[in-house]
């Protein structure tokens, strides 16, 4: 079952293994993770997509919340929210194919940022299923190399992720 | 005006604005740079141990008698990595212990320091928490933030990793008291959910078969007047786990023992024909349940912990309390006394329960004792070791224990009167845990009477510690239950029809009493009841009161731990009362 969880962290050296650790000490596998400081540079957050059951994602949540560094945590997919994920792709681009390929890419409303005489390297941004969506378009075939960035994630509507006020 | 120190002085005196009275430790090439302060420091007591894992148990002793953060100093590299069983060990028994070891590579930032045994990374499974010192003037906040981590909420480990970076003899730094804790990370629960504690007191009185289930969080969060009170409010059974010993006075009526594979019949029977229980920080340990599905079948749960990974792992809640059990036990007290009908019909709540629960005190289920009936060895019964130390020490001594039969005899025959006097390496099962927890217990309570009971097998597991035990003239009492053999190991192999023959050590083991004696200590032994019941009385006596004393006691190796059931099969064999 598909867990998204959204993080927010002190941003110092050691706290994403601290976080990371607790998903390997259960032999659970991340399918994808994103991490960045906040409008508080104090703070990161991370978005992590992993495959698990509710009750293990419920332990190691509850986990997670125990640890020092962690100010909050929340299951994304208990909630609406907006997912986002930015990937790169190398793909191979020479002749008549070059303006097909062209084409794929403006239906899937990327963009072309850098080009050779037989490559094209194209970004797209959306939610993970558009981004494989593309890729099947493109045909493996063409494909030279993909990076992807992690799924991000955001709550819909007014409510926020926040720290609250400090202390103990 | 603030005062001027180096960094080592730092150190030292943010450890003593943290109240810290002694430090176990062990030294070595990275403790160098703060050894002129501690050689200067008047204020806390150094223990010298001799092993690293040894130094942790103590403190581990030293902070479960008596609350208080159990202080370690290691060196860097082998020093550090020792340490890890005795973290792991207080982090399983969520038991406030803070390991600061040195960090002593080429480099003058942490950054560049590659060489080093990674510390911090080794032990981040078992810590509640881990700083490395960026700087000396990060210090007194740290030392202050690991004490409040380590001893507040749940208990555990914090390990503390100075670089050498963190110290330049020479200069000299602002020492300012830290006061201020600002950690948005971490506030653990002050008390639990009001409309949550109500409906737990409404569900208890609407029960017929009540009974609450004390686990080592009542001791550690200091609550056991408070369960004890309660519980004599409501007139309500207790049965503890293995960690809860002593939350409520073992020779209590409404004390029902521990409960368990190793429990008494009559705290499992009463689990197990429950209709509601109230448990009280306890993780519901597999020792405990066993198999979670037969476990209080019929009974509503009511978990009240202040760690909320504790509440629903295995046996799912009903109605979870998260809050300090302390605050959550107040609070029900206030709200019985605010009801008026309580006072009058105390003597009549849960009757047909109380006399039901009578009835199987009355008859004990025939488990109670184990004696070979082919054997006519004379040798000494486990038990009876048990019920002469008992008579002999009230109920009142501090008990250390290791791992194996010999625990579950104290655990099952010792009735404690108070808190914090049953010291047991409960979650992970660390044997050579009893001799050095001893001695950090003594160090708390000098005047205390301190008991170690061990297996020969885990005995010499840290014996070194005999060492320190002379050193600091501890006058400990350790009772060996030699049985020749890995008892308890033997025990279940025996259950699963295996052969034995492969777990001994047949004619290998020492002279246990030239052994101890070449510590400088007193060593006895015994090999009937007689000699043990005279050892006992010399072990106490004026003449022996201040010196530690040793016995070897010769056990009956074909006694078994009961009751002895497979897992799985339920802890309970009875049938229900009713349906
Ligand atoms: C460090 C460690 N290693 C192994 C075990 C597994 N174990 C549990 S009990 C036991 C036997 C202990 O023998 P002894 O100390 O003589 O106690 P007895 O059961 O005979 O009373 C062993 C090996 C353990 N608990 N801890
Ligand atoms: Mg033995």
């Amino acid at each position: 079952m598909k867990q998204l969880l959204a993080i927010l962290f002190e941003n110092e050296a050691g706290a994403l293994v601290r976080v990371l650790g607790l998903f390997a000490q259960r032999n659970v596998n991340i399918e994808s993770l994103s991490v960045a400081p906040t409008e508080d540079t104090t703070m990161s957050r991370l978005t992590l997509l992993t495959l698990s059951d509710a009750q293990t994602i419920e332990q190691i949540t509850k986990h997670l919340n125990r640890l020092v560094g962690v100010v909050k945590v929340i299951n994304l997919v208990h909630v609406e929210h907006v997912e986002r994920e930015l990937m790169l792709v190398k793909v191979c681009a020479e002749g008549d194919e070059r303006q097909e390929i062209k084409r794929t890419c403006d239906i899937f409303r990327g963009q072309i940022v850098d080009v050779t005489t037989n490559t094209y390297t194209i970004q797209l941004v959306g939610p993970t299923a558009k981004l494989l969506g593309f890729l099947e378009a493109i045909g493996r075939a063409h494909i030279l190399e993909v990076v992807r960035s992690g799924t991000c994630g955001i709550t819909r509507g007014a409510k926020v992720l926040s720290a609250g006020p400090k202390g103990a | 005006m603030t005062p001027m120190l180096t960094a080592d002085e730092m150190l030292v005196r943010a450890l003593i604005d943290q109240g810290i009275a002694h430090i176990f430790w062990h030294p070595g090439g990275a403790s160098f740079p703060y050894h002129r302060a501690l050689s200067k420091c008047e204020e806390i007591a150094f223990v010298l141990c001799r092993h690293e894992v040894g130094a942790c148990h103590m403190a581990d002793g030293y902070a479960r008698a008596t609350g208080r953060p159990g202080v370690v100093m290691l060196t860097s590299g082998s020093g550090a990595t020792n340490s890890i069983t005795g973290i792991a060990n207080a982090y399983m028994d969520s038991v406030p212990i803070i390991v600061i070891c040195g960090r002593d590579s080429v480099g003058h930032s942490v950054a560049t320091q590659l060489d080093e045994t990674d510390m911090i990374g080794v032990s981040r499974p078992v810590v509640k928490h881990s700083y490395i010192v960026p700087t000396a003037n990060d210090l007194p906040r740290i030392v202050r933030e690991a004490v409040f981590v380590a001893t507040s909420g749940r208990p555990g480990p914090v390990v503390i990793d100075l670089p050498r970076s963190a110290y330049e003899s020479t200069v000299k730094y602002e020492y300012e008291r830290s006061e201020q804790i600002s950690l948005r990370g971490y506030r653990p629960a002050e008390s639990g959910h009001t409309g949550q504690i109500r409906k737990a007191l409404e569900a208890l009185l609407q029960s017929e078969r009540p009974v609450i289930y004390a686990g080592g969080g009542v001791i550690q969060g200091d609550a056991s007047p408070a369960l004890l009170t309660f519980a004599e409010c409501l007139d309500l059974p207790v049965v503890t786990s293995l960690m809860g010993l002593g939350a409520i006075p073992g020779a209590n009526r409404l004390c029902l023992g521990m409960l368990g594979m190793h429990g008494s019949g009559l705290a499992n029977n009463a689990i197990a024909h429950s209709d509601i229980v109230l448990a009280l920080g306890t993780r519901f340990d597999d020792r405990a349940t066993d198999d979670p599905e037969q476990f209080c079948p019929r009974a509503k749960v009511i978990h009240v912990d202040i760690d909320p990974s504790s509440i629903s792992k295995t046996i799912i809640a009903d109605l979870p309390i998260v809050g300090p059990v302390n605050e959550v036990l107040n609070i029900l007290i206030q709200l019985a006394n605010d009801k008026q009908e309580l006072q009058s019909k105390r003597n009549v709540r849960y009757l047909s329960w109380w006399k039901q629960i009578d009835d199987w005190r009355q008859q004990p289920s025939g488990e109670e004792r184990h004696t070979k009936e082919s054997d006519s060895s004379n040798r000494i019964h486990p038990q009876d070791v048990v019920q002469t130390l008992y008579d002999e020490t009230r109920g009142e001594a501090f008990i250390t224990t290791d791992v194996g039969q010999h625990q579950i005899f104290v655990a099952q025959g010792y009735k404690f009167s108070t808190p914090r006097r049953w010291v047991t390496p409960g979650g992970l099962g660390t044997m050579g845990f009893g001799l050095p927890a001893a001695l950090g217990v003594q160090f708390a309570v000098p005047q205390g009477m301190v008991v170690c009971i061990t297996g020969e097998s885990s005995f010499l597991i840290n014996l070194q510690e005999l060492s320190t035990c002379a050193q600091y003239d501890l006058p400990i009492k350790v009772f060996c239950f030699n049985n020749g053999t890995l008892g308890m190991v033997n025990q279940w192999n025996q259950i699963q029809g295996h052969e034995n023959e492969f777990l001994g050590y047949a004619e290998s083991m020492p002279d246990f009493v030239q052994l101890v004696e070449s510590f400088g200590h007193r060593a006895l032994r015994a090999t009937s009841l007689d000699e043990l019941k005279q050892a006992v009385y010399l072990a106490f006596s004026e003449e022996y009161k201040n010196q530690t004393v040793f016995v070897d006691v010769w056990v009956d190796p074909n006694v078994l731990v009961l009751p002895t059931k497979k897992r799985g099969s339920g802890t309970s064999t009875e049938v229900p009362v009713d349906s």
